[in-house]
């Protein structure tokens, strides 16, 4: 069991930037059918979307937020120790985009740079790896910036992906500090690998007929560079896994639900949601939701959350919970102590 | 386990369709409110009111009420 605790490290800040153009899924019209749509939204939870321009890239967004979140809180590039940057969208195969991103943002060449790669429960994986590193001695600052843009791998005719997935990026300031301990559990089930798949990459190679559309299952079109969700099955492992993995947290740390101040969950589909909320029967004011307004960015919808909902909420001392699973199949969740957190509300670019 | 209580719970997930209509021999998928996200509220209702795991092909290997609740009732006995 991968039962990892932190001591004084903690979150400093927090930004999120996502592009300015919407798509609303009223419009959906030529995939559902009419009749259905207000239902799946409601069901879904997901009433519009940002959508990337074909010129952003998840590292955009990314770089946007990173610059909102270094001049709000007076943070020197040269201060950062370690850039990490968590997407399954980046630039390039090669080289990693968390070293173009260092050149960017103007980072010292002693920074250390490195991609991480996880579907959904991404953010944190990717937060436990920047708490790990700002632990370190000869390490102060990790800055851990989290994207996606999922618009370009969802094919717009795919009706279980496409009314789900937004596009959005994230910045999240490690360092040390008089921060209280932080607890993850992280989990892992590799034989649900076809789950949640992009069939076309190194063990199937890319090839010309790689990039045809096929009818697949239920009408949904896809090529096989595009993703594929088997929607029933996912939902029962993260119902069946979800409720279970933090009540094992709040066990192993010794809280109770009622001790958490904030329970921020990837957001996957608000039904999906409720039905967490029930099964941990914690009162719902303290679990903040976007996905209304954003949809399911993949692994940057924790961060993308509190970026939206916390916003100036999380100065002093609070007990946050956060919550995630996809891919692989992965989760984990975390509970942290945080102090005086300083969240910058949503950017577009 | 009971098939009516199980009859009941199922034809609960419905908001349009007349509950008496739902028998143990009914093909669900033929139900004209059937859908991928009503299969959902399947998987969560059975978590929920018989805490044993069911997936996707559970349903779609389904074809009537009782098939599910003949799928159920021997998780239920496994566990």
């Amino acid at each position: 069991m991968a039962k990892l605790t932190f001591h004084g490290v903690g979150i400093k800040a927090m930004s999120a930037c996502v592009p300015p153009d919407v798509v609303y899924n009223k419009d959906l019209g030529y995939l559902i059918p009419e009749e259905e749509i207000e239902k799946t939204i409601n069901s879904i939870g997901v009433a519009e979307r940002r959508i990337a321009a074909d010129d952003v890239m998840a590292s955009d967004l990314c770089y946007k937020a990173a610059l909102q979140l270094m001049a709000d809180n007076d943070i020197d590039a040269a201060s950062i120790d370690v850039l990490l940057f968590m997407s399954q969208t980046p630039d390039y195969r090669i080289p990693a985009t968390s070293c173009l991103l260092q050149h960017r943002l103007g980072l010292p060449r002693e920074t250390m740079c490195l991609d991480i790669s996880l579907g959904c429960s991404g953010y944190l994986y990717a937060l436990s790896t920047a708490f790990a590193y700002a632990s370190m001695e000869g390490v102060n600052r990790v800055l851990l910036l989290d994207g996606e843009t999922f618009s370009k791998i969802v094919n717009r005719r795919d009706k279980v992906d496409w009314p789900l997935y937004g596009d959005a990026g994230t910045a999240t300031l490690v360092e040390k500090g008089d921060y209280g301990d932080s607890t993850f559990m992280l989990y892992t089930d590799g034989s649900g690998e076809d789950k949640l798949k992009i069939h076309a990459g190194m063990r199937n190679p890319i090839t010309p007929e790689s990039l045809i559309e096929r009818e697949q299952e239920d009408g949904n079109i896809r090529n096989d560079l595009e993703v594929f969700m088997d929607g029933m099955d996912v939902f029962n492992f993260a119902i069946s896994k979800v409720p279970k993995s933090i009540k094992q947290l709040l066990k192993e740390t010794g809280k109770t639900i009622d001790d958490v101040d904030y329970l921020v969950f990837h957001q996957a589909n608000l039904f999906m949601m409720d039905f967490f909320v029930k099964k941990l029967k914690v009162d719902s004011s303290r679990v903040p939701y976007c996905i209304k307004k954003y949809g399911n960015t993949s692994s940057t919808s924790v961060p993308l959350t509190v970026s939206s909902e916390l916003a100036g909420k999380l100065e002093g001392e609070h007990t946050v919970i956060m919550s995630a699973f996809g891919a692989g199949l992965s989760w984990g969740s975390a509970v942290m102590q945080m102090r005086d957190c300083k969240v910058s509300p949503v950017i577009e670019y | 386990m009971n098939l009516d209580q199980f009859i009941e719970n199922f034809a609960d997930l419905f908001d349009e369709t007349d509950p008496d209509t739902i028998q143990a021999n009914t093909q669900f998928k033929n139900l004209e409110e059937w859908s991928s996200l009503v299969a959902l509220s399947v998987i969560a209702m059975i978590d929920e009111e018989y805490d044993v795991e069911f997936r996707g092909d559970d349903i779609r290997g389904s074809s009537t009420v009782k098939d599910l609740y003949d799928i159920v009732e021997t998780r239920v006995e496994e566990e």
